[in-house]
Order: structure tokens, then sequence, then C-alpha cells
């Protein structure tokens, strides 16, 4: 454990991702399975442990710590896996166990023991290694190592190829020992049903304005935008899954698409909901989203289907080598010879130059509120990952409003000690009221900036919120705003962040909640 | 009940102020920080090492006059007696003892428990009424052995021999104190100083603090600081003047340095969590200690030590102090 909380501290602190890589091929290198292969899952996001939740681990330490004083330290720190790995009264009892055994102590305690087991296993640990302690028990790193850094270390480690291993990766299961003894040249490639698994998606790139000169519209395709979640149904001879975009299987809260989908291919699309292919909004989906099993009468009034964009397997046959207009020929020949009741096949819009497709674009929006349309290069192949120059987004404008700061809050990880989380309002009649709360969309200087502002503008506080003077205007941009109850204002804004700081705006000037109203849909 | 001090640290019977943020007629001063010690005030009562200090960074006559005062020696004035007992923080920092009508008022300014060679060890002085700091007033703080600290950075040298280590320190305390750490951990090799910490180490080194060989850390050859260790001050160590060092791994010694995100957000790669005030543990045995019936809390995080306090059936309350920053300010640290 000790070697594993060293590499974890390396990793959070080293600003340099050469020094990372190398550290993490020292760790994979040096320590024997199957501890490194448990490592290899918590820095993926791979180990859950199913019943140690948040809920728990406050639980575990209100047993030792006062409540009040544990509620004022998690205000300090801003991370709760952080604040009880510092506040934890008791340590170095004893000495810790490996990661693997570790792992299963946490996995096999029922949950009513696990607070105490927890409880012991802190006061064993040094204080360096209580903060991994927690961060293995939550699986929630927060330390800046993406999974694609581990699988690149290990890529580097063995000279095999990265793709490779994000090829075979969804089939393998911790602690991979199959796939060390691969990487290390004792045993073959893992064979896993590649068919029947999950296959890293190709994810697109925005477009910039300046890109457009460089690019003729005659080498790409495009499509709407829509606005759903990404899926991958993989549909082979033994059932169908529904993966989300992470590698998640969805399917048993979708049944309505999965029990008919007809016919094997791995395909690429949009879940979405409404009747006869005629998408409701993102608010929609999201209530069928938010219920693991839906009822019949969910299913009926919500109905879910899959607009398809892309082909990555026909029948068998691995087609991501081909170029899109090829996959598509073979999308559209599928479709034809399977039919499907609740898949489409997402239409191609077609256009003659790059303002035409401006047009389009604004007009969908407009119209249709579409959020705006993919291009796709015509002879990309199907690459896991964000490749350049061949998939673009290309967003509609945001709606945006000058809104007047209300009220601040500190926020968590990375920003822990800096006021973050914003709410703003715009005025009626004589009063300022809430509209939404945004937390990005800033630099990190400005951060600096409006944190002092904050702090030097405070009329009152509230535990962790500060209530400021109704001085500073954003300006906020957002995809869309609905009716809502849980504002005052009567408004809810959908994906809010600060657009600008408007320092120079009076407050006076801000939007009125009449202007809201020409937003809401 | 009346108190003999003030909810300003003004002390009436003396007429003067404890650590005034402005210039007073008349100062106490327990000791040498600069949001503790300030120039211009017109008497200036401390310990001969806090006068020592203060000449040496604001100049000789950055005072109209000083008073020095050995610990435990009661001083007579008006009726009333003050003393100073060490605090442990730095070099001469002291507690002022203030006795009048039967009372007992201890002011600790800044102060530690642990053991540190370059500062006189701290004494608990019994009182009715302790108006304590709290920078690390919160149960997460719990300071590791500081031996330990210097251990891992002597490890990350010798692990990375190419690289030099730059160690962020304020430069009245904390850099003596990381030195001698040295020192007694045994790295015996010259320890390079950034400008601004020069005269207070000689400052230390002719009070009798041994220190070993110091050496400017400007005009060497690149080539040669690799596999040293330089101190500097914290600003300076994210600022070009680090970049005369081979590919310097960028450490901090101070108390926040156990918040990892706090370290991240300062781009520290290596944090050594060395502070020279008292943990959460420390406080709470301090304030026990003192058997004060009344705690005043001051400087850092008062609510949960005024909450703690209150809790072990003390009459507690926050003091607002001017010019202190509600949070990130590092009080000396």
């Amino acid at each position: 454990m000790r070697r594993f909380a060293d590499l974890l501290e390396l990793l959070a602190l080293t600003p340099s991702r050469t020094r990372k890589i190398e550290a993490l091929k020292r760790y994979f290198s040096e320590v024997p399975d199957p501890d490194r292969g448990i490592a290899l899952a918590v820095l993926t996001g791979e180990m859950n442990i199913r019943n140690v939740k948040p809920a728990l681990l406050r639980e575990t330490v209100l047993a030792q710590v006062d409540e009040t004083l544990f509620a004022l330290s998690y205000d300090y720190v801003g991370d709760l896996g952080e604040t009880i790995a510092l506040i934890w009264p008791h340590q170095a009892e004893g000495e810790l166990p490996g990661l693997s055994t570790l792992v299963d102590l946490l996995n096999f305690t029922s949950k009513a023991e696990l607070p105490k087991v927890i409880g012991g296993l802190l006061s064993q640990a040094a204080i360096h290694e209580r903060w991994a302690l927690v961060k293995l028990a939550t699986g929630s790193l927060r330390i800046g190592v993406s999974a694609r850094l581990a699988k690149t270390a290990l890529a580097d480690m063995s000279g095999v190829a990265l793709q490779d291993i994000e090829e075979v990766w969804h089939g393998l299961k911790p602690p991979y020992e199959n796939l060390f003894a691969w990487l290390e040249g004792r045993a073959d490639r893992p064979d896993i049903d590649h068919a029947a698994r999950f296959h890293p998606l190709m994810l697109s790139n925005p477009i910039e304005d300046r890109d457009f000169e460089k690019l003729d519209p005659k080498d790409f395709s495009a499509e709407w935008k829509w606005d759903g979640i990404r899926v991958q149904l993989v549909m082979g001879p033994l059932g169908v899954s529904m993966f989300s975009r992470t590698g998640d299987d969805i399917g048993g809260s979708f049944p309505d698409v999965v029990e008919n989908a007809a016919g094997e291919a791995v395909l690429d699309g949009e879940l979405l909901v409404g009747h006869g292919f005629d998408a409701l909004s993102f608010n929609d989906l999201q209530q069928r989203l938010n219920r693991k099993v839906p009822s019949g009468k969910q299913m009926q009034e919500l109905p879910a289907f899959v607009r398809v964009y892309d082909m990555l397997f026909d029948g068998d046959e691995d087609v991501r080598a081909l170029g899109w207009e090829a996959r598509r020929g073979r999308l559209e020949k599928w479709f034809r010879n399977n039919p499907q009741t609740r898949m489409d096949v997402s239409e191609i819009l077609p256009f003659k130059d790059w303002d035409d497709l401006g047009r389009l674009r604004r007009q969908g929006a407009d119209e249709h509120g579409h959020e705006g349309v993919m291009i796709k290069l015509r002879t990309a192949p199907y690459v896991p990952g964000r490749p350049k120059g061949n998939w673009f987004k290309w967003k509609r404008d945001p709606n945006v409003v000058d809104a007047v700061l209300m009220y601040a809050q500190r926020g968590h990880g990375k920003r822990s000690s800096y006021y973050s989380d914003y709410t703003f309002g715009v005025w009626k009649g004589n009063e300022i009221v809430p509209i939404g709360k945004a937390y990005f969309g800033f630099t990190d200087e400005e951060l600096k900036q409006i944190d002092k502002w904050i702090r030097a503008h405070t009329t009152a506080a509230f535990g962790p919120v500060r209530e400021v003077k109704k001085e500073l205007v954003f300006e906020v941009a957002f995809d869309s705003a609905q009716k809502s109850g849980r504002h005052k204002s009567g408004v809810a804004l959908r994906f809010p962040r600060i657009n600008r700081i408007r320092w120079d705006k009076p407050a006076q000037e801000a939007a009125r909640i009449e202007d809201m109203e020409a937003f809401v849909s | 009940m009346g108190f003999i001090i003030n909810r300003d640290l003004y002390v009436p019977e003396l007429d003067a102020w404890i650590d005034p943020p402005e210039p007073r007629a008349r100062a106490i001063i327990t000791h040498g920080h600069a949001d503790h010690a300030r120039s211009g005030h017109g008497a200036v009562l401390a310990t001969p090492d806090t006068i020592e200090i203060m000449k040496v960074r604001y100049g000789e006559d950055c005072a109209g006059r000083f008073e020095a005062l050995d610990y435990r020696t009661p001083l007579q004035v008006n009726g009333a007696t003050v003393s100073f007992y060490p605090a442990g923080h730095i070099l001469g920092s002291a507690q002022v003892l203030i006795e009048f009508a039967g009372q007992r008022a201890v002011v600790t300014g800044d102060y530690k428990r642990l053991r540190d060679r370059t500062a006189q060890p701290y004494e608990p002085v019994p009182c009715d009424l302790l108006i304590t700091e709290a920078t690390f007033g919160l149960p997460v703080f719990q300071h590791p052995d500081p031996r330990d600290e210097i251990a891992r950075l002597l490890k990350s040298v010798a692990a990375q021999p190419e690289r030099s280590h730059l160690i962020g320190s304020y430069a009245l305390g904390k850099a003596q104190r990381v030195i001698a750490l040295l020192r007694d951990a045994g790295w015996e090799k010259p320890i390079y100083l950034h400008g601004a910490m020069i005269r207070l180490c000689e400052l230390y080194q002719a009070l009798g603090v041994d220190l070993g060989e110091l050496l400017p850390a400007t005009g060497m050859p690149k080539a040669a600081m690799m596999g040293q260790i330089v101190i500097a001050p914290p600003s300076a160590i994210r600022d070009r003047w680090s970049r005369r060092f081979p590919d310097p791994v960028v450490c901090q010694a101070s108390g926040w340095m156990s918040v990892k995100q706090r370290a991240r957000q300062a781009l520290v790669e290596l944090p050594l969590v060395i502070s020279d005030h008292c943990d959460w543990g420390e406080l709470n045995v301090s304030i026990l200690e003192s058997r004060a019936e009344t705690a005043w809390v001051t400087h850092g995080r008062e609510d949960a030590l005024v909450y703690w306090c209150r809790q072990q059936g003390l009459a507690a309350e926050p003091l607002a102090l001017p010019g202190l920053d509600d949070d990130g300010g590092e009080g000396g640290e």
C-alpha cells in the first residue's frame, strides 16, 4: 500500500507528463501481480467498490470526530476524501495490507461492518496512506491522471501500440494478469470476443472559424448534431448490449430499444426519445435516464430509439478500417436487409459550400432546435479517440444573457480555496431573482480576480455561501431555457457557463425577467 | 467581568498596544514577522533577539526607542506587570503575560511546541484570559514530525541527482529552521540561499544558531547546482529567478502543504509539511494547560477553535483583528 500511496502522491503533484509516465512504468514493472493490476484498475476508473459510498465514509468519520468540526474542516479543504484522510484522529497503529487484500476486504465485508473495517484501516495507515486509502475506497481519484495516461505508460513500457491496448481493454477485467502477461511477452494477446465487446468511440473536435478555409467542402459530409446521448449497440448471436460512451452497459434501462433490435452488427448512434422517430427534448430523455428500470407507462409516453450514424462491425466483420463513405454504404445496405422499429439512420444534409451549411445550421437551430451540425471526412476510417481533422462539430451559437452575480460558494478539488461556484440572477421589478448557477467558462486568472472581488464585496455569509453586492455582471451563455418551479424566477437554464465577465457593465443594465421569456422553448 | 486587555490588543494600564498594525506611541512586539512587527512605532518593548531582527529588517531607526526585556523578567509599569515567555515560533518569539489587579492575561503571538533548535522552546503560562492564534485551528491539521519530512526531501535529492531542489520558505524563521533540520539530518554540503535570506541567516548565526556553510545561489554555473539544495522565498521559486537552476524540483516548507489540493494549486512538486505554528492537537493541549477560563481566538480559522473551547467549558470568542485575511493569508508561516 505504501508504494501505491507514493505513486498517487507523485502523480498528483508532478506537473510533467513524462515524469508521470516514467513513474507509472516503474510501478507496473516492479510491483507484482495482482497488486499492479488493482492499481491499474483504480487509475483507469474500473475499480468499483460497491458498498463504499461517501455517506458511509462520513458515517465512519463521524463516529470519531465532532460533526461541526468535520463540517468546518470539509468546507475548508473542499474534498471529502482528503478531509477524512487529514482529520482521522489516529495514525500508524499498524501496517496496511497490500492492494489486492485491501480491495478484497472492502468488497467482501458486509455493509454493516464496513465502517468498523474502514476505521481500523485508517488507524493503521500513515497520514499519506490514509489519503490513498480513501481514494481507493471511493474510486474517485481527481488527481489529474486519465485512464489514457495509464494505458500510455503500459504501451511505453511494452512497445505494444496504445491502440492495440485500447482494442482489448474493454474485454479485460482486473487484475489484468493476462494483459500484463501479453505486454511482457509471456503470453499471446488476450483473446476476447471482438464483436461482443464495447469498442472505444471515435470523437469529434469543435471546428474553428479559421479551419474552414483549409477544408474543401467536397471532402466532407454533414449531419445534424442530435441532442441525446451517444450509444454503441453491440448486436451479436448471443444478444444485444447498449453501451454509453464510457462503456457502461445501459441496455437494461432501455428494453424498448434492445429487445426490438434485429440483426448482427456494432453500431454507433444517438439515443433519443419520441414517437415515430420524432425526437423530443433532452429534458424528456433525462426522465428516462434517471430511471434504472422504466415503468410501462414511461415507455409508452417516452419511447426510446437510436438514430444510427456509423457502423463498426457489419455482422462479425470489422469495417472500421474502411473510409466513412464505404461504412455508410454498408450501414444503409444493412438497414435494408434488417428492418428496424427502434432504430433509424441519421440523414445526410446536402450542401454546396460552408456558407450554405452555415445557413442550414442556423435554420436548424431556429426552426427545430438542433444543437448544430457534424462534419465528417468522407475518407476517414473509424479511429478511437479524438483524431484531428476527421470529425468536427459545429455547434449553433449559444444564447447569452447579462446576469448579476448574487451568491458565491467555494469550489471543490483543484479550486478548493477559491469562490468558484456562482449563482446569478436577473431583474424582476426592483429585485434580482436567481436564474442559474455556473462554475466554469472562466480562466484561472479570471477566477483569481473574481475570487478577490467576492472577498471584497461580501455582504453576508451563510455557512459556505457568500452573498455579494449586486454589482458584478456576467455574460452567461446557455443552450436553452425552460420553465421551472424550482427557481424563484420561474426559469432554469440548460448548460449555463460564464462567457465573459463584464467588469465594465453596470448592474442596472443587466437583463430583466421579461427578456428571459423569449428564450423559453 | 472587565479584562485588562481590550479586544484590539490595547492594554489601558500600560497605554500600549500588542503587535499593532499601525504606528503607535508604545508597542509590545511578540516576534519579528511582518504581520506582527511593523516599523514606525514610538517605543518598542520586545525580546533582545526580536529587536535585532527588527533592526535588520527595517533599519536601526525603525522605532523611536527600543527597550529589550529578557524572558521571565517582570517589568513593572503603573502597577501592572509585563513579562515575556518563549513561544517557540522563531528566534526571539515571545508570549506576553500581563498581570494587573489579580488578573493574568497571555497573548501567545504565534507559537509552536515541536522541538526546534532555532527558537527558544515554548513554555506554558497559566492565566485567566488566553489570547491564542489559530492559524491551523482545524482538526485536519496534524503536523507530522519534521524530521520525517526532511528525510523525504533527502530521499528525493538522492534519487534525482541531476536536478536541484528549491525549497520555498519564508525568509525569517522557516528558512533557518529548514537549514538546521537539514544539518541535523546529516546534510553537510553548502546550502544555497536566495538574496532575501542572507542577512537574516547571518543574524541567526551571529546570535549563536549554527547553520553550517551557506552560499549565495546566484552567480553559480547551472551544472554546479545539480544535486544541490537551494532556499528561496516562495514567490521566487515559481518565478523567472528559478530558471537558473537545472530542472528544479519545486518544494515548499509550510503547514499548509498537508492539504494536497493546496500543494497542487501552488504547483509544488514536493510539499514539506513543516510548520512554525501549533497544529490542532497542540492548540488544544495549550489551551487546557493554560487553565484559562476565557479564550479569545485570532489569526486564522477561529470558528472551529472557538467551538471547541466552548465545548470544554471556556468562555470563548473570535477576535477579528484588522489587517488579517480570513484565509490563505499565511500569517508569518
